[in-house]
């Protein structure tokens, strides 16, 4: 595409991090395999970004502390019994044989990040991923404990003093708090909350329970106080296959290098016309308050997270200066070499990429609510039996053994009907007329069929189940079709 | 490891793993030591398509350590479990060892649970929804291969929801039959009855018994061979239970219906067994099993 563009416009600089890279010279240089980590002092920023993105922590925090919480009847609104193989969502009540609604559920989640990421490159990255809420919080505790930015390095390279001792402690101790209810409140959406909440503090928790609060507390304290950016440099796979969801339409966090460059300092006064200067300003403002610690002024680089936090402390200064907003901002690179308007640039967000990526998730996403509100109230599973193949009985009918598994997903007892047809006089022989299933119990039944002697020949005949529910109050509940075979030996 | 008849292959296998250990390790030395040639950009020069170029991209040296981990639990894991040659490891495990203890440790922690039962009379144990539960899942793992899941068996294989029983139906003798099995025995008759004909008149005899469809004159003349049969299934052809001969007048053909079926019993005779349970199950599972059986042809009362 470079070789057959033929404008004279600048376009920014792809240039790959000097990270590494030792011993600069003309020819080049030996850069190592493995480099020592560098600890990245991200400085606080305010701005429209920064608030999008504490909205994200709020949202996502306050469902994830106080879902397990809610009640539902009952029982806890949002409780997933693994030990019972039993999912509870509100009104719902799932079993493993839902499986297919998490595979929805996961669909709807990659597409949506598909359509995202095509739009505006990683904004799961920079608003709502777990690992950038939770480097938030971390770091807005350890900014209120050690203040900012250069107060953090400062303290850093002190040498060990009581108030660097009180600082750091301090901040430990409420990071592991912090994570420790973290981890609390994840295996409380496996196990009752509030039970969970009594054992924790009268110490009497299951050592399962305790390993999963501490270790799911322990990642929590590693990923957000310690690891940070290095989860999506080195170990996030997502990070890396974005890539492919990018074009030259996508909008990512762009240095406007043709405004920007020459950059250099300058007085406030400095007429630019003279001074052979950019709107850059150099003040280094950007880099500092990375997350990653990258220079957004180098290009598109494949660790920016996209979270805006250089747009928005370059907005403050280009207002401090006096000069238009937008240096670095959320941009395209087609808008950026073709000079598009705004207007321009949201009109190419209508591309087949992006249609596409809405298309199937429309459809997904209409597929599985329109399956859940026409969800019946249980399910069945028919079993040809596994040992007697047909038998002859007393009459001189064969017989033909079937179990079923009813599986109650309603949070009442329901009495169930078994019906049979496909057959010439086929009868249908249950233990009891009225087969009561428990409120959320699955329970096996076997059911005989039988047909009359000589009356088809020997073979394998299709036989259609017909299971009707209903509630105590005698209401139908609806009714499951479900098809098995019957056999005639020879 | 008997299908070694040398330490040859042990020797080999262990050396393979020991060597590729000791290979992931020098890599990750000369990796470590190497250094990767790139221009001022951090490229390696390397371009793909115009416009790709390889770059430089370092580890974070800590990703090292990960790597020595992996390594010394390599190690210890070997040292531990079985896993070089054939050398035993440290701890001695073996999945049969493991599968052992689980068992011994599911059975200590059910004990009480079947102790429970076992003090109580077999009525009362048919009676409780746990020990049925319990009795429920013994039967499919152990009687429904050939009982079949509702237990009512199959041709052969007897129903045991009928009050129709071999060997008895007290909760006592269903016990001895599950402990020590059974072995059912028609010798062939037909040299004793005489001609095929008779054998076959003799099969309308038996089934007018139950009063099934059968030829009257046939069953005439078939009633005097019956003498060879009486001696295990009684004058009257109610059967002997003490000897396991079936009731031949009730409508119950474990081995076949109709004339056909009752000729080839007479010419061929036959073994039939009831494997025995005992060593497989525990006698606190025996006595729970043997109640529910008792209890399929014994219902309480319809709920």
């Amino acid at each position: 595409m470079e070789s057959s563009d033929k404008t004279t416009r600048k376009v920014i600089p792809i240039v790959p991090s000097q990270e590494g890279a030792h011993d600069a010279s003309e020819d080049g240089a030996w850069g190592e395999l493995y480099a020592a980590h560098q600890k990245i002092y991200p400085r606080s920023v305010q701005g429209i970004f920064a608030k999008w993105r504490w909205g994200f922590v709020f949202l996502t925090q306050i469902i994830f502390y106080c879902l397990p919480w809610l009640e539902w009847g009952q029982r806890q609104a949002v409780l997933f019994d693994l030990g019972a193989r039993r999912f509870y969502i509100f009104g719902i009540v799932l079993y493993p044989q839902d499986f297919i609604y998490l595979t929805g559920l996961l669909v709807i989640s990659a597409f949506s990040l598909f359509l995202f990421t095509a739009i505006a490159g990683r904004l799961w990255c920079g608003y709502a991923c777990p690992q950038t809420v939770y480097s938030e919080i971390f770091m807005w505790i350890e900014r209120k404990v050690e203040g900012d930015r250069t107060a953090r390095i400062r303290l850093d390279s002190q040498d060990m003093s009581l108030e660097k001792l009180v600082k750091k402690w301090y901040k430990h101790f409420l990071w592991i708090g912090f994570s420790i209810w973290t981890g609390f409140t994840f295996v409380g959406y496996f196990t009752p909350i509030r039970e969970l909440g009594m054992e924790f503090f009268l110490g009497r928790m299951s050592s399962w329970e305790v390993f999963w609060v501490f270790f799911y507390g322990f990642a929590t304290y590693g990923n957000a106080g310690f690891m940070r950016e290095q989860v999506c440099k080195y170990m996030c796979p997502y990070a890396r296959f974005q890539s492919a969801m990018f074009d030259k339409d996508t909008l990512i966090v762009t240095y406007d290098a043709e405004r920007g460059e020459p950059r250099g300092s300058r007085s406030k006064k400095a007429d630019l016309t003279t001074l052979n200067l950019g709107s850059c300003v150099d003040c280094s403002l950007c880099v500092q308050v990375c997350p990653t610690g990258i220079d957004i002024r180098k290009g598109l680089q494949y660790e920016c997270i996209g979270c805006g936090a250089c747009a928005d402390v370059c907005d403050t200064v280009m207002d401090k200066v006096g000069y238009p907003r937008g240096l670095v901002k959320y941009s395209t690179e087609h808008a950026m070499k073709n000079h598009w308007t705004s207007a321009q640039t949201l009109r190419h967000i209508f591309r087949p990429r992006v249609l596409i990526y809405t298309g199937i998730l429309v459809l997904v996403t209409s597929l599985l609510f329109g399956s859940l509100l026409t969800r019946k109230s249980f399910k069945v599973d028919v079993v040809r039996d596994r040992a007697s193949l047909a038998r002859i009985v007393s009459g001189g009918n064969i017989e033909n053994v079937y179990r079923l598994q009813i599986m109650n997903a309603a949070e009442k007892r329901q009495h169930f009907k078994v019906n049979a047809t496909g057959m010439y006089d086929l009868k249908v022989m249950t233990d009891s007329e009225d087969l009561i299933v428990e409120s959320t119990q699955s329970r096996w039944v076997s059911v005989r069929l039988q047909v009359p002697y000589d009356s088809a020949a020997p073979g394998t005949y299709p036989v259609h189940f017909t299971i009707e529910a209903s509630d105590d109050d005698q209401t139908a509940q609806g009714k499951l079709d479900e098809k098995s075979v019957f056999l005639i030996p020879r | 490891m008997s299908d070694f008849t040398s330490n040859f292959w042990s020797v080999y296998v262990a050396g393979i793993a020991l060597v590729g250990i000791v290979a992931c390790l020098l890599l990750l030395y000369f990796s470590g030591k190497a250094k990767a040639m790139t221009a001022n950009d951090n490229t390696t020069g390397h371009v793909w398509d115009g416009d790709l170029r390889e770059m430089n991209n370092p580890l974070p040296r800590w990703w090292v350590g990960l790597f020595l981990i992996t390594i010394v639990f390599a190690l210890g894991y070997l040292a531990l479990y079985p896993g070089l040659g054939n050398s035993a490891g440290k701890l001695g495990w073996s999945s049969t060892g493991q599968y052992e203890a689980e068992v011994a440790k599911a059975n200590k922690e059910l004990e009480p649970l079947y102790a429970k039962f076992a003090g109580m009379p077999p009525e009362d144990v048919a009676k409780d929804p746990q020990a049925m539960a319990i009795g429920d899942r013994l039967f499919m793992n152990n009687c429904a291969q050939c009982h079949g899941s509702d237990a009512r068996g199959s041709k052969g294989f007897p129903n045991l929801t009928d009050t129709d029983w071999l060997h008895g139906g007290s909760h006592d003798k269903i016990k001895e039959t599950l402990v020590k099995g059974r072995m059912g025995n028609m010798p062939p008759m037909a040299a004793a009855v005489g001609s095929a004909e008779d054998v076959r008149n003799l099969s309308h005899y038996v089934l007018s018994l139950s009063n099934s469809p059968h030829d009257a004159l046939r069953a005439s003349l078939g009633k005097s061979k019956f003498v060879s049969c009486a001696a295990c299934h009684g004058q009257d052809g109610k059967g002997n239970q003490t000897i396991g001969a079936p009731n031949l007048t009730d409508d119950i053909w474990l081995h076949g219906w109709g004339e056909n079926a009752i000729i080839a019993m007479v010419n061929n005779g036959k073994v039939n067994q009831m494997p025995a349970q005992e060593g497989k199950l525990t006698d606190a599972q025996l006595h729970v099993l043997a109640s529910y059986v008792w209890g399929l042809s014994n219902k309480p009362a319809a709920k």
